[in-house]
């Protein structure tokens, strides 16, 4: 079974590649861009038997490693 | 009194630290690889700087599983005195034994030059030899050295005095142009309640010689030693 798993900076985080990004759009005219957050997306293939046993796993292997509680949180998707 | 420098797959200041330690402080030194499970009886541990895993993923956060580190929370459970430097300074906020976490420089690049930093507290085992307000003149190398922890969480940090190095101008000046990075309220180490734990984003290890333009972080290894004493017990009041 796959998951995907979409880890982000927290929203009280400063993300200066993000901010970097929207600069870089800005001076190629892309004014209507407002923000540009970064991230980072995972894709997992599973052992598991129910979408609900996947996310369980998904979400535990993002809290142990794919993602820093202090700093970023995630979210995942289960086919 | 022996100090274990902790090698992880893309450690590249292990050899600084192990040198300083073995040949300019006179004291000994013993490389202990991440795969390892015990620390060989050493009384001061160093993670030292580097780029463990690559990188990979974030910075510390595969090193931070690795079989030696299970020891290393326990030496320093127990109160003894670990130093990170750079990438162990990421290594330790990834592992929980330090708050907060160390992002991408604001300035988007890595930065490799000369910073100075002053010493805000003497009562941990790597400053108790400086004297108050002392600016040391070391090097940074870093990509991702930006502290960042909640407010609450650096407000608990100042009221416990763990700001143990701030960047500072060369007077000692806590001024936002010497902030090379980013950090919150210009933190360049700091240490855990207990205070055996100390880290920093900046080399103190590489600046221990005149012959490499700065001999000034040389008294955070020496501090290690008057700290320890000649019985090995812990004592920096």
């Amino acid at each position: 079974m796959k998951a995907r798993v979409f880890v982000t900076l927290k929203p009280s985080v400063f993300d200066p590649q993000g901010q970097t990004i929207a600069d870089a759009l800005h001076s190629m005219g892309y004014d209507g861009v407002q923000d540009v957050r970064q991230g980072k997306y995972f894709e997992l293939d599973l052992d598991a038997a129910t979408p609900d046993a996947a996310r369980v796993l998904a979400g535990e292997v993002a809290d142990k490693l794919l993602a820093n509680p202090v700093i970023e949180s995630y979210r995942v998707e289960v086919d | 009194m022996k100090f274990a420098v902790i090698v992880f797959p893309g450690s590249n200041c292990d050899h600084d630290a192990y040198h300083t330690v073995k040949h300019v402080l006179g004291a000994d030194a013993e490389f202990v690889w991440h795969k390892e499970t015990d620390l060989k009886g050493a009384d001061v541990v160093i993670l030292p700087g580097g780029f463990s895993y690559g990188d990979y993923l974030r910075t510390g956060a595969i090193a931070r599983f690795s079989p030696i580190m299970a020891p290393v929370v326990a030496f320093a459970e127990a109160g003894g005195p670990v130093l990170g430097v750079c990438n162990g300074f990421q290594v330790l906020t990834e592992v929980g034994l330090l708050p907060g976490g160390l992002l991408r420089n604001r300035s988007v690049k890595f930065q490799c030059e000369q910073v100075h930093v002053r010493v805000e507290e003497l009562d941990t085992p790597f400053t108790c030899a400086a004297t108050a307000g002392q600016v040391l003149r070391i090097p940074i190398a870093h990509g991702e050295g930006n502290y960042f922890a909640p407010p609450e969480v650096l407000d608990a940090l100042e009221a416990n005095r763990q700001v143990v190095f701030r960047y500072c101008n060369a007077g000692g000046e806590l001024v936002d142009t010497a902030n090379p990075n980013g950090s919150a309220r210009g933190i360049a180490g700091l240490c855990n309640a207990r205070r055996n734990v100390v880290a920093l984003m900046p080399h103190p290890e590489r600046a221990c010689e005149s012959a490499v333009g700065s001999a000034d972080g040389l008294v955070v290894l020496e501090s290690a030693v008057a700290a320890l004493g000649s019985d090995g017990m812990l004592r920096t009041g």
